[in-house]
């Protein structure tokens, strides 16, 4: 089997990579492009923990071949925050401390920031269903739900 | 003090969690690195007539295919059970023999038989396809109570009837007696549904063997490293302690499943050495279900007799626990010693008996899953008193309340010695923040959108705290339960805490540091906690049962104790000053009540300059403790949940769920909150969405996401959360434990509250709609041909 060469975006800069056929976009980027944020928690698009931008849709990588990123863009939560300066998502799950183990975090930044810039005044039901998609073993989704409709409210009262 | 004992320190940890730069164990990339995958037995039971490997050999990129026959070969030694039961006709347990690669026998569907090494995963996984194991089928049985039945398929020739113990604890002569006496007597049979523990994180190895240095290097998912490392030499000999280094880096939930030194990680360890690469796995989920040792699965009787006043005369327990094909690590302990002995409850309970018999079946092992026996224990009692009450036409809480125990300490007749409580405040903080008293108006609401509404309690206890390691030994433990730590102060005066717990996600690096700015007084960015290294901790057990707060920090403080009284002679003698006189306030070492004081560094500085220290004291200022607790700790607390459930389809929203825990001193409570909302959310899967099906084949049923049901945002409702604590006197900072309260007090209180909505007691675990629609049928079946 010849490997594909892939030209793409990811996080805003142009990437070249190889890959199997077989390949998903998650084995792309955790074992060729070394970004590790993205993390497998199924492989079976239920779990959410892969969870990464393609064109703007919010995707399981681990049901995108990553051939299939070919002239898209891919945003992963490497690129969620602007250099030092967290995303208000990010600054809120800290404050209040809404991860414990940390693997299903990226998955659940992205779909929440997805969540905001297609609604920025989600009810708490609409908060709770946009994130039935990625599972957490260990919040109990409390504080995570708290903080993405606090940080919601801040980044409207910012606006 | 804004960083000290009871501030809402934001967790240190999470800076490199929300960037996506956390490291665990599957992002750790190693040179010369090779796959491995496992080849399965896809039957329950079966001899292993032949191991064909040609195919997968012959596969471009396999490096190798390894069998159980070398691997006993090489002396690798049969996976163990670390605690050791005895019957009550005085007999050992009887533990089969289990390889971490099968050679003559598969006794449940996953049972490892070989495994491949190849240059990628993919390949590693295709060339596993490639094995050709001929298999020679066996009856099998999946069910704890077939198991037992005379004629049942046999599955260890040293356990025969599948019996691993027949086990009890307590009086039965007295609780017949008490029974005898009762005016009223509650039976139930109550199964308590086998779950998947399921952290987020799949379990994962990857092993270096450096030939060089004759030298073994694992980093692995593990809760507490250096028990790996000890078990993977002491008994499997995959190499000797001081060869052989354990990482656990971070690592994504544990809830109990890494707790144990499972086949895949060894047979990694020996394939790295065997073929001398650098060997990593990482389970897919599908693996993690047929792996990762299961939770929960009792049947139980239980009778519970009361006298004219509501007080219990007598309660006689029979558990019937599957274990699985084979026992765990501490699989033995779990329905014995975590779970019998807490069936007092919160209740003054003078005659009490229980009796185990522990089971194989054909199906993954059966260990400590969070709460571990204390979730069953919890369930079977607090089921029981809403139950009897319901029965005795009593409130749920009178009842409760009226067999409360309320002197301390107090010793039940299942050998636990409760060292402190106040039952009554955690059930009145409950019932006041759930606003009992406006329920009926609530019912009746519902009542007209044609809803019904049910209120469930449940007051648990659990011990935590584990454990008092003379206590255990005698007991059968094959280890001590102490904890281990160093508190290292640098010569410039920072602080670096090393700790035998392990955090994997419950903030130790946020806690642990918070404990020791207080008592230095030091900005808590100049303290830093090491844990998961056995190169770099000096030793420790890790963390479940509750224990890192009220072992592993009492273990710091011991250390800091020994560190404190070397500071105060340093500062005395430079000081020329009593060393009573010495406190430590404001960042500094002082002489109270004067202007001479010297600043926490140079302490530190004058400790390894040792330019300037008292005759015959050496140099540094680094102090190690290992504290071993006097007793078990006992966090309570009473939970109360709101249900509505749709009487058309069965669907049942909770829509409050309240609870008031008796943790002791709380050192972080927005880390506690999150600790509490995690275990609720457990205990609502298991009451409502979760269980592990077999069926009658040993084939597993539940094996993926889209099978087993975990709870997701949309199942659950926001926690209303708070604290009535008592302190606990065992341990220096007063601390009980806080991991798996919410996992232990919530299933009895969902389904109580779903039995009070449909008006049937007969409901199992979980509840699902279809479950609640049927008993709901059947209750108003029954009114109608009343």
């Amino acid at each position: 089997m010849s490997r594909i060469h892939v030209t793409t975006t990811i996080n805003g800069d142009e990437t070249e990579y190889l890959c199997e056929p077989q390949d998903t976009l998650l084995d792309v980027l955790r074992d060729e492009l070394d970004l590790t944020g993205s993390k497998e928690g199924c492989a079976s698009g239920d779990c959410g923990a892969c969870s990464v931008m393609l064109d703007g849709r919010l995707v399981c990588s681990c049901l995108v071949l990553g051939a299939e990123a070919e002239g898209r863009a891919v945003e992963t939560i490497e690129g969620m925050a602007s250099g030092e300066e967290l995303h208000p998502l990010q600054q809120a799950f800290i404050d209040k401390a809404a991860l414990q183990c940390g693997i299903c975090t990226p998955g659940i930044l992205v779909a929440a920031k997805d969540l905001l810039e297609r609604n920025p005044d989600p009810t708490e039901e609409e908060v709770r269903y946009w994130l039935a998609g990625n599972l957490c073993r260990c919040t109990g989704y409390d504080k995570i739900i708290r903080a993405v409709l606090d940080t919601a409210a801040d980044m409207r009262g910012a606006a | 003090m804004t960083t000290g004992i009871g501030a809402r320190v934001k967790r240190r940890e999470d800076k490199r969690f929300i960037t996506g730069k956390g490291k665990y164990t599957d992002d750790v990339r190693t040179e010369n690195q090779a796959y491995a995958a496992f080849v399965r037995s896809p039957v329950a039971h079966a001899n292993v007539k032949s191991i064909d490997k040609s195919a997968a050999l012959e596969m471009d990129g396999v490096i190798d295919v390894l069998d159980g026959h070398q691997l006993t070969g090489d002396g690798i030694g049969n996976i163990i059970c670390g605690w050791a039961v005895t019957s009550k006709d005085g007999s050992p347990m009887n533990m089969g023999a289990w390889s971490a690669l099968a050679t003559q026998k598969v006794r449940y569907v996953g049972d490892a038989v070989a495994v491949v090494i190849a240059e990628t995963q993919q390949l590693a996984r295709l060339a596993a396809e490639a094995v050709d194991v001929e298999y020679e089928e066996l009856p099998v049985v999946a069910f704890a109570d077939k198991a037992l039945k005379d004629g049942a398929p046999q599955i260890h020739e040293e356990a025969p009837g599948n019996l691993i113990y027949d086990w009890e604890i307590g009086d039965a002569a007295k609780a017949d007696a008490g029974l005898a006496e009762a005016v009223h007597v509650t039976e139930m049979e109550i199964t308590n549904n086998r779950l998947s523990p399921n952290p987020m994180e799949p379990r994962s190895a990857v092993a270096t063997y450096d030939e060089a240095e004759d030298h073994y290097t694992l980093y692995t998912t593990s809760q507490n490293p250096h028990v790996a490392r000890l078990v993977l030499s002491a008994f499997y000999n995959v190499a000797p302690e001081h060869k052989l280094r354990v990482i656990a880096p971070d690592v994504g939930g544990g809830f109990g499943a890494k707790i144990y030194i499972y086949p895949e990680e060894i047979t990694c360890l020996w394939a790295s050495m065997k073929t001398n690469r650098s060997v990593k796995w990482t389970a897919d989920r599908s693996e993690a279900f047929v792996t990762d040792a299961h939770g929960r699965d009792h049947i139980s009787t239980a009778k519970m007799g009361f006298d004219a006043d509501g007080r219990i005369t007598g309660f006689k327990v029979d558990t019937i626990a599957n274990l699985g094909a084979y026992m765990s690590l501490f699989s033995s302990s779990v329905p014995t010693y975590l779970y019998a002995t807490l069936l007092s409850g919160q209740y003054d309970i003078q005659n009490l008996h229980a009796n185990v018999r522990a089971v194989y079946t054909n199906t993954v092992p059966v260990d400590a899953y969070r709460g571990a026996g204390r979730p069953e224990a919890c369930y079977l009692v607090e089921r029981m008193m809403e139950t009897a009450a319901r029965e005795l036409g009593m409130k749920p809480a009178e009842l409760r309340a009226k067999n409360f125990i309320r002197e301390f300490p107090h010793e039940t007749p299942v050998i636990m010695t409760y060292d402190s409580g106040d039952f009554d405040a955690n059930l009145a903080q409950a019932e006041e923040a759930a606003d009992v008293n406006g329920f009926p108006a609530r019912r009746e609401e519902a009542a007209k959108r044609g809803k019904l509404r049910g209120l469930g309690y449940s007051c648990y206890i659990e011990a935590c705290g584990i454990a008092p390691s003379a206590a255990v030994g005698g007991l059968g433990a094959g280890v001590g339960l102490w904890e281990s730590a160093e508190v290292r102060v640098n010569p410039v005066g920072t602080i670096e805490i090393l700790t035998g717990s392990h955090s994997h996600g419950q903030g130790h690096e946020t806690t642990f540091a918070q404990i020791v700015a207080e008592r230095f007084d030091q900005p808590i960015e100049n303290i830093s906690i090491v844990h998961g290294d056995t190169d770099k901790v000096q030793f420790g057990m890790g963390t479940y049962g509750s224990r890192s707060g009220a072992v592993g920090m009492s273990a710091i403080v011991k250390a800091m104790d020994k560190v404190e009284a070397k500071v105060r002679k340093i500062a005395a003698h430079q000081l020329e000053a009593s060393e009573d006189d010495i406190v430590i306030e404001g960042g500094e070492v002082k002489v109270a009540g004067t202007d001479k004081a010297l600043g926490w560094h140079e302490i530190g500085l004058a400790a390894y300059t040792a330019h300037n220290l008292p005759p015959d004291m050496e140099p540094g200022l680094k102090e190690s403790a290992f504290y071993d607790p006097s007793n078990f700790t006992f966090p309570a607390g009473t939970y109360i949940c709101e249900v509505e459930v749709d009487p058309d389809t069965g669907t049942t929203e909770i829509v409050q769920f309240t609870a008031s825990d008796d943790f002791g001193t709380i050192i972080n409570p927005m880390i506690v909150e999150g600790q509490v909302h995690g275990g609720i959310a457990q205990g609502v899967g298991q009451a409502m969405l979760e269980q592990v099906i077999y069926d009658e084949d040993g084939q597993l049923i539940t094996g993926s996401y889209m099978d087993y049901t975990m709870p997701r945002a949309a199942d659950l409702p926001n926690f209303s959360v708070h604290h009535a604590s008592t302190v606990c006197p065992g341990n220096p900072l007063g601390m009980k434990g806080c991991g798996e309260a919410g996992a232990i007090g919530s299933p009895p209180a969902v389904i109580n509250a779903i039995t009070d909505a449909i008006g049937n007691n007969d409901l199992a675990m979980p509840a699902t709609p279809q479950n609640v629609w049927r008993a709901y049928q059947a209750a108003s079946a029954k009114q109608a041909a009343e």
